[in-house]
């Protein structure tokens, strides 16, 4: 029997992520050390694990309702007021998910109607094309520019709008760039989207880490407010990635729709990770502060260690990445990581796993700790000089 | 410059130098040196100090901690009899605390007996104190925010690549 003819035109449309390829390079090597890694280096705070043990101590072992515990949702929300200004019902217009992930796939799924075009940022997170694929849309990308330290602008986002066009999936502070949208950024596009009418996926997972301007969340503007699908989770702010607990903030009509999906497909989020992330939530802010604080500093550390170099490197605002042009080596994102590997097994990530615009960069993430930090670039460094010098 | 950064990486490792200071703070190096300064100055920074753990090493160390109550003075307070408390070499830290005593002294020496001496020969007959209660400490865990045994916390296993 011929098993590939099985596999449905959808699944086999959907391209393998050119992390893969690179983590497969990578892991058969020994000695290696990476700048590869997109997850915190903190362990999630003892304060969350420790509330974890207890509720599963105290046998609170079974399904949550769909939409998660109410006194999280109620939590969320009120973080979501008190943090970035924007107020969510949590009994109709929040879910939590399994991961920020979940709730990509379930907004793509409630929105997306067969070859509805759905615009996705170039270069951007690995999942939201093949998210918009498997929901049978059709994904659009805008080449961002690192001249405009890949923030979206209102001229590129207009030249993407089409009649077709249903929704656009955001994400500041961004992976892989670190790219930053401010307040005055999203004022302009803000009245392009109401005048589309379109949907605004927003992913604002890494909202905590914001170093320069405050985050702004795009659903502040009220205006769309109700246009706008806010996607989050516990993964990045509070170190919390391997628990895979996130949340969708929307409009009761999409929340109630993407609940219909939720309860489906997932039922409801694991329970303990519901009652870890109430601790964090509830007393852990100062936590989340002080690793942001480990991450700015290790940003600036690796931003000059990168431009020291001869690899320019914008500083970004947000996030845990840097996004170093290496056009100057005169080699391909896909060759310098490649090179690198071999030559001084760093791992660093080619700009062009997250998407075609991504080439002449890499991907570096300062989730380690300067120490490590400053061996790895000293290696990047030397690597790049031995190049230069041909 | 936020001091507040400046200052938590060097309590994370007071020997971070300081190039490495000046790009994590995305700062001159000129402008540290002279930071620091001041804050030494100020007393804000008062010392870099290396966190030992001489259980580790061949050297005899005991600590113990001495809740001690004492009157206060008039004009003084605490403070004068304070001073008499950590003016000994012995002593390696003192609080005034609120609650049923007055201070917790840290005291440090290289046998039981020896703490035991100096606390019933010093400092229970100063002037002012009133009792003493002594607590050895028997095996130590964390100090300063570092856990100083063994433990798998921390050592994250990480994939080498993730999105």
């Amino acid at each position: 029997m011929n098993y590939e003819d099985m596999i449905s035109e959808r699944a086999k449309i959907i391209k393998p992520s050119g992390i893969r390829k690179f983590f497969d390079l990578a892991s058969q090597m020994e000695g290696v050390i990476s700048l590869g890694v997109g997850e915190p280096d903190f362990t999630t705070p003892w304060a969350i694990r420790e509330a974890a043990i207890y509720s599963i101590e105290k046998g609170k072992t079974f399904y949550t309702a769909n939409r998660g515990l109410l006194e999280l949702r109620e939590e969320i929300c009120q973080y979501y007021q008190r943090r970035f200004q924007v107020s969510y019902n949590p009994e109709t217009e929040c879910i939590v998910t399994v991961g920020g992930s979940e709730g990509i796939d379930i907004a793509l799924r409630a929105l997306v109607n067969p070859g509805d075009e759905v615009i996705v940022l170039d270069p951007g997170y690995v999942a939201y094309a093949p998210g918009v694929e498997l929901s049978g849309g059709v994904a659009v990308p805008i080449t961002l520019r690192h001249e405009d330290q890949f923030k979206l602008t209102p001229e590129l986002l207009k030249e993407a709008i089409s009649p077709k066009t249903k929704a656009i999936i955001l994400n500041y502070p961004s992976n892989p760039t670190g790219g930053f949208m401010t307040k005055q950024d999203y004022e302009k596009i803000v009245p392009i989207i109401k005048e589309a009418g379109i949907a605004v996926i927003s992913d604002e997972i890494y909202a905590e880490l914001s170093y320069g301007d405050e985050f702004c969340s795009i659903a502040s503007f009220d205006e769309i407010k109700d246009q706008c699908i806010v996607i989050s989770g516990f993964s990045k702010a509070f170190a919390m990635t391997g628990w895979r607990l996130g949340y969708i903030l929307s409009n009761e009509i999409f929340s109630k729709m993407m609940t219909k999906i939720h309860q489906y497909i997932i039922m409801s989020a694991p329970s303990a990770a519901q009652y870890g992330a109430l601790e964090g939530l509830r007393r852990c802010q100062d936590e989340v502060e002080n690793m942001r604080d480990s991450y700015m500093t290790r940003r600036n550390f690796c931003v000059k260690a990168f431009n020291d170099m001869g690899l320019e490197t914008f500083m970004p605002q947000g996030a845990f990445y840097v996004f170093p042009c290496i056009k100057s080596t005169g080699l391909t994102s896909d060759e310098f990581c490649e090179k690198l590997l071999d030559d001084q097994r760093v791992a660093c990530v080619p700009g062009t796993a997250f998407g075609p615009a991504g080439e002449g960069f890499i991907r570096v993430s300062y989730a380690y700790s300067i120490e490590e930090l400053k061996v790895a670039t000293e290696k990047i460094k030397q690597f790049v000089e031995k190049l230069s010098k041909g | 410059m936020e001091d507040k950064l400046l200052l938590k990486l060097l309590q994370k490792n007071a020997r971070m130098k300081i190039t490495d200071l000046a790009a994590a703070l995305n700062e001159s190096k000129d402008n540290i040196i002279e930071r620091l300064t001041e804050l030494e100055q100020e007393k804000v920074i008062c010392g870099y100090h290396t966190i030992v753990n001489w259980d580790r090493t061949n050297t005899e160390i005991v600590t113990a901690l001495i809740q001690i109550n004492a009157s206060p003075e008039r004009e003084y307070g605490y403070d004068r009899i304070a001073s008499r408390i950590y003016k000994f070499s012995e002593v390696d830290t003192v609080y005034l605390l609120s609650g049923s005593f007055e201070f917790m002294a840290i005291v440090k020496g290289k046998t039981m007996q020896e703490v035991a001496h100096f606390v019933a020969s010093k400092l229970a007959c100063l002037d002012g104190v009133t009792g003493t209660s002594t607590f050895f400490v028997l095996k130590q865990y964390k100090n300063n925010g570092v856990i100083l045994i063994e433990d798998e916390d921390g050592k994250n296993d990480r994939l080498v690549v993730t999105p």
